[in-house]
């Protein structure tokens, strides 16, 4: 068999969003693999501090006064004090994928000792299909060495575009308060060399640490919704974007993979803290898992926008019995579709595909 | 629901004998199969008599016992070849089963530590799956791991594991086609996790390493689907991939897990990917046919068990795809008859379940 070809760079084809609300010295430690790339800096909390960025790299920063400038009052629907503002960095950039990191993750070792170039990783999940019709027992059958298993129809061996890549973390893992207040010291040392796409109907908790997606293909389901400052819930921003993207990616025919490539989680927060901002989305997990799992998009949105409107329309009539906050969240997610979409006029709208009936 | 003890008295391990001379194969398992009692089916097929070494508990069928017990009354079920495992199951009398196709030997594990397959199917048994409800670290269950931020609580305590499908290094699982083009290819890649299929997502079931609840799955395990040209080597077979889509729509129904990944066992190089392609394309065309009716089943509520699962999915084999290929209306045959030996021989340690809620 021929060398593997090299994964193509997608230099002029990717930014990489990174919020902060402190200097960004850990990019010194990326360096190697982040420097040919455009970096987008969202800058949270006090916009009157100045964030150091390491010399050498290409980068625009906003701040809250930014926003509150580039948006106007749609600007109320992106977050304050919370990482969820990341999401205006998906609405500003003007390229086909985004990686984002956050600033307490740092380069892995893979079990060889070797450094794991994590956005190398994103891109070649991004750059193959998924395969969310039929699970493959060796999972990514599109991986160097790795192939389909004996029964895997032929049919679905084509697969369908992959919209997001969600990585994964060793030594301080993503665990919820409660769970990190029981296990203080637990660690996760497992590198579990895999890849795969997580099966159509089936929602997962997305970690926005670690996460690579097509912009062009499902940008706008990326809102990370109204936490921190002024809102009743924290530590829920990529939950809420990742069940969204998960329902939407379903209705379209594009997939979602989970597994490598891994970074490095270096900072524990606050547990305490954690369930201060957490304990509302416990509570109100257990009613928003069952509602995801029941919408249906009707066939009439054929666009990632259009299924965005419509969850917003069922949000609001279903959840906002809840609480009020589901109220203001279906207004947010209406705002910003508004506002991405004058941002980004020209934006291409995935086709919807249609995969077996199920 | 809480971890289960699961004692040395309560497996049976399985094995189909192909080849008559079992005595390398076995000197191989003797660490991890000495304490088990094992049941031998000999392929009715086969002429001469089987070499067993010494020092093992265990008992032995072959043609003989397979005639008297069941006897005249099924046509339509064949044990012969790969199916002669199935007679084994039928006559255990215990409540987990252990079965590995006999050119497979002991792996060893990324860190060249020998795997003990048998421990880690009983370990994966023994504790919860989680199908309604993907959680990105894998089991958590396993030692080092848990749920991750945003896995609802009320998931948590999960559901029983029905079956669990262990991988194969060296020679993968593949169909004919995609051995035959890439003859060199051989599985090296250890990934270190066990997980649960998510419930409504169906995934070609090996019977090549497998073990599972004889209670639960039973039932559902059994020679169905056999090919006109069906030979002695995996890749002239598929009896295996239709039993698991039964097995995992009945434990989607009926609230049961299914999970895949660890244990690893090694696979004998065997046979000539080539040459089986030549035979016969059969079981990849059918393939087409198999996985679009597996994923339209709908089980009724009255189908509180896995006999009545399989009941009604022969009615629907019979209405959807008896009349594409006689190979389905066999099928269908072979699934109504086994349930009926099933309950006059198999339902040993007690028959069928109740629906579990997730």
């Amino acid at each position: 068999m021929a060398g593997t070809p090299a994964t193509p760079l997608l230099k002029d084809e990717l930014d990489i969003v990174i919020p902060t609300i402190r200097n960004l010295d850990f990019l010194e430690m990326w360096r190697p693999f982040f420097q040919q790339y455009h970096l987008i800096i969202v800058q949270d909390g006090d916009p009157s501090k100045t964030i150091r960025v390491p010399d050498g790299f290409d980068y625009e920063l906003y701040n809250r006064n930014d926003i509150n400038r580039i948006l106007g009052p749609k600007a109320s629907c992106i977050s304050f004090k919370d990482s969820a503002c990341r999401c205006f960095g998906y609405m500003v950039s003007k390229k086909k994928y985004i990686y984002t990191i956050d600033d307490d993750c740092f380069v892995a070792k893979d079990p060889s000792g070797k450094d794991i170039n994590a956005l190398e990783q994103h891109i070649k999940n991004l750059l193959t299909p998924s395969t969310p019709f039929f699970f493959n027992t060796l999972y990514d059958p599109y991986r160097d060495g790795a192939d389909f298993v004996r029964g895997y129809p032929f049919s679905l061996r084509e697969g369908v575009p992959t919209a997001v890549s969600h990585g994964l973390w060793l030594n301080i893992p993503d665990y919820d308060a409660p769970t990190q207040l029981v296990k203080p010291r637990e660690r996760n040392t497992r590198y579990v060399d895999a890849v795969m796409t997580i099966p159509k109907g089936t929602l997962f908790p997305m970690c926005g640490m670690n996460l690579g997606f097509n912009r062009e293909l499902i940008g706008p389901a990326m809102y990370f919704g109204l936490m921190g400052d002024g809102q009743p819930i924290g530590r829920y921003d990529d939950m809420w974007a990742g069940w969204c993207t998960k329902l939407i990616c379903d209705h379209m025919g594009l997939g979602i993979k989970t597994g490598l490539p891994y970074i490095w989680h270096s900072k524990a927060s606050n547990p305490f803290v954690n369930l201060k901002k957490e304990y509302k989305g416990i509570y109100w997990q257990e009613e928003l898992i069952p509602f995801f799992q029941s919408v249906i998009l009707p066939k009439e949105c054929t666009t990632v926008q259009k299924c965005y409107i419509e969850l917003s329309k069922q949000v609001r009539a279903k959840l906002g019995k809840i609480d009020e906050y589901f109220i203001k969240l279906a207004d947010a997610m209406v705002t910003w579709i508004e506002a991405w979409d004058e941002l980004n006029p020209s934006g291409a709208s995935a086709e919807v595909r249609n995969g077996p009936a199920k | 629901m809480s971890q289960t003890n699961i004692g040395d008295d309560e497996v049976d391990i399985v094995i189909g004998a192909l080849h008559a001379d079992l005595t390398s194969f076995l000197n191989e398992w003797r660490p991890l199969f000495s304490r088990f009692h094992l049941i031998i089916v000999k392929d009715p097929d086969l002429k001469e008599e089987l070499k067993i070494p010494e020092g093992f508990n265990l008992h032995v069928y072959t043609k003989s016992d397979i005639d008297r017990v069941v006897g005249l009354s099924s046509t339509a079920i064949n044990f012969s070849g790969y199916s002669c495992r199935y007679f084994g199951y039928l006559v255990s009398r215990k409540k987990y089963i252990f079965s590995v196709d006999d050119d497979c030997i002991p792996a060893k594990d990324n860190k060249g530590l020998s795997v003990d397959a048998v421990d880690q199917h009983i370990t994966n048994l023994a504790t919860p799956a989680t199908p309604f409800f993907f959680n990105t670290l894998y089991d958590p269950f396993c030692k080092g791991a848990d749920f991750v931020r945003g896995y609802p609580f009320s998931l948590r305590s999960g559901v029983t594991c029905a079956l669990s499908c262990g991988l194969w290094l060296n020679l993968a699982d593949h169909d004919a086609p995609t051995q035959a083009l890439k003859p060199g290819h051989r599985n090296s890649r250890y990934v270190d996790a066990v997980l649960t299929v998510p419930a409504g997502a169906l995934m070609p079931v090996s019977g090549v390493n497998i073990a599972f609840n004889r209670e639960l799955a039973g039932p559902a395990l059994f020679p169905g689907l056999r090919l006109a040209a069906e030979g002695k080597l995996r890749w002239e077979t598929v009896e295996d991939i239709w039993c698991g889509l039964c097995v995992k729509v009945i434990c989607d129904h009926l609230g049961h897990g299914v999970k895949t990944g660890l244990p690893y066992v090694w696979r004998n190089d065997r046979g000539n990917a080539i040459e089986s392609l030549k035979k016969e394309w059969e079981g990849v065309k059918l393939m087409e046919e198999v996985v679009p009716f597996f994923q339209s089943v709908r089980l009724s509520q009255a189908a509180v068990t896995t006999e009545d699962c399989m009941l009604e999915i022969v009615a629907l084999v019979k209405e959807r795809l008896a009349a594409l290929d006689p190979v389905f209306a066999r099928a269908a045959q072979a699934m109504a008859d086994w349930i009926k030996l099933w309950k006059a021989v198999g339902s040993g340690s007690g028959s069928g379940s109740s629906p579990s809620n997730g």
